[in-house]
């Protein structure tokens, strides 16, 4: 066989799927802005995603804190400069930390969830169902999942901002032995609104692309439980690697000089 | 809208293939309006593909399928809803909503479609649950915690909640005792004979077909290859026909089977 060939047929199977993909959220967007809504829905997906995920995100970014300000102690220290521990927590929480690991913890949890709750949907033959009684699919099912997760994961992100830069500062006191007053001053000098911004920016995006990949394989699941499985697992991995993508993109954009 | 005489449903030339696999192979058929016809024939020839055409669900190669004589094959977005919100559909699996309660499942096209509101429809929808023999307590209850006939019971009473047109009925008796059956074909006879809907059934029940049938039509290798009036079965003179209600393994219809 032609290895160019099959070059050729991968690189066009890949453009096919990005051009499914997108053609796919941006029918989804479009129904978010027309109405019928579904709040009924909605506050259902934002409580799944914004509430549910609190303790999962929590407990990442109270560690993360904790272990930058454990590590970066012992490398400032050398150069007798531990005054910057408390400000590279704080950047490095709200710019990277917090928004990376609830995107991607929100993945493991609510995408391969909403792959599978649409899988099971259409092998059940329920979005089938749902067209038959006078309810657009694209409007009832997808439309409020991508909204929730693109409302909900920046409340979730400054939660997790607050409780990470709150673990660096439990090592800080308790371990390193830094005092109270001062831990927090510095981290206050730091802190900068865009920091928290551009941190905040991310989460949107990331709970779009977590929803969005979450509802695309699991509307287009097919072949049963296995297809189901596969949905969920596809969703995942495409969520965690568009969010490391996008998390450079953005980056880049933001913070480039 | 039909003219007098004019079929409310009337299917001509409907292809679809699977890949490699050819499921219908030209079917026509015309459902007049108010009449009931039963579409039998074996496993997997294509009888639920057939109705998902007339629905919009699967996509037909080619052919036409005329509503009320207008052309419902491509219809897409707003002018398939129009169409579709005047039909029904009782799904072979029953596709409930399984995240919805079972009075929520039946007043879904309801209220979805703007007739009612929630309040408003759930005595409608209690109505329609009692219709199919289920009390007001099973309204509540979610869908898993049904058993297979009881479900397929809230799947028939959420397909003519809204007292739609057109009803498919996707083999709307199986899993069911011999005595509810005739309690869900009576039910269906009263929604044809009484709403005066027009209705598609599809079932491999041969004691419910010709109680609820006018017309039975047979599907066999991707067409209708013999169809008439209910009292014409027994006398069809097809082999194919002959062999189906009589529920023999020889004949023309040749099940995959090795032995
Ligand atoms: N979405 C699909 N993708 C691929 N093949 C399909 C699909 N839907 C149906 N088929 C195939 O089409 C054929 C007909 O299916 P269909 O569900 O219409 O059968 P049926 O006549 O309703 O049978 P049964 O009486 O068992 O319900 C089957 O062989 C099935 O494998
Ligand atoms: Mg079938």
């Amino acid at each position: 066989m032609n290895p160019l060939a099959a070059i050729g047929r991968a690189f066009l199977a890949l453009l096919e799927a990005m051009g499914r993909l997108v053609l796919f959220a941006g029918v989804a967007v479009s129904h978010i802005v027309r109405p019928p809504f579904y709040p009924r829905v909605l506050l259902r997906q934002m409580v799944d995603i914004g509430y549910y995920s609190l303790p999962v995100v929590a407990l990442t970014t109270l560690f993360s804190g904790m272990v930058l300000a454990l590590q970066s102690h012992t490398g400032f220290a050398r150069f007798s400069a531990e005054g910057a521990v408390a400000g590279v927590v704080s950047l490095a929480i709200t710019r990277e930390l917090a928004p990376v690991l609830a995107g991607l913890m929100v993945a493991g949890r609510v995408g391969a969830s909403m792959a599978a709750e649409l899988g099971t949907m259409r092998v059940t033959e329920q979005i089938d169902a749902l067209s038959t009684l006078s309810t657009d699919p694209m409007k009832y099912l997808v439309a409020p999942r991508i909204l929730a997760g693109f409302a909900m994961l920046p409340l979730l992100v400054l939660v997790g901002d607050i409780i990470g830069i709150f673990g660096g500062y439990i090592v800080g006191i308790y371990k390193l032995d830094f005092a109270p007053a001062a831990y927090i001053d510095q981290t206050w000098q730091f802190v900068e609104v865009r920091d928290v911004a551009t941190g905040l920016v991310k989460a949107a995006v990331f709970g779009f692309l977590v929803s969005l990949m979450g509802c695309y394989h699991g509307y287009r699941s097919e072949g049963g439980a296995q297809g189901v499985g596969r949905a969920a697992t596809d969703a995942v991995v495409s969520s965690a690697i568009l969010i490391l993508v996008f998390n450079y993109i953005i980056t880049e954009l933001f913070f480039a000089k | 809208m039909s003219g007098p005489g004019e079929p409310k449903i009337r299917i001509r030339g409907l292809h679809k293939a699977f890949g490699a696999k050819n499921v219908l192979r030209g079917v026509d058929l015309d459902v007049g309006a108010g009449e009931s016809v039963v579409v039998i024939g074996g496993s997997g020839t294509g009888k639920s593909v057939t109705v998902k055409c007339a629905l919009g669900l699967v996509e037909p190669d080619s052919g036409s399928i005329l509503i009320d004589g207008v052309e419902s094959v491509g219809l897409k977005g707003a002018a398939r809803e129009a169409v579709n919100a005047r039909m029904g559909m009782l799904f072979q699996g029953g596709a409930l909503f399984d995240s919805l309660s079972v009075w929520e499942n039946v007043a879904f096209g309801l209220v979805a479609a703007g007739q009612k509101t929630r309040g408003e429809a759930k005595p409608v929808a209690l109505d329609s649950l009692a219709q199919v023999g289920l009390g007001p307590e099973v309204g509540e209850l979610m869908p898993a915690e049904l058993s297979g006939g009881m479900q397929k019971r809230v799947a028939l009473a959420r397909a003519i909640a809204a007292r739609p047109d057109i009803i498919f009925f996707d083999e709307p008796t199986t899993g069911l005792d011999p005595i509810m059956a005739d309690v869900i074909n009576d039910l269906i006879v009263e929604c044809v004979r009484e709403l005066g809907a027009t209705a598609l059934s599809i079932t491999h029940d041969m004691a419910s077909a010709r109680k609820i049938a006018d017309r039975i039509a047979m599907l066999h290798e991707g067409r209708i290859v013999w169809s008439g009036p209910v009292s014409e079965i027994d006398g069809s003179g097809d082999p194919h026909v002959d062999q189906f209600i009589h529920g023999r393994a020889t004949g023309p219809i040749r099940m995959a089977v090795r032995r």
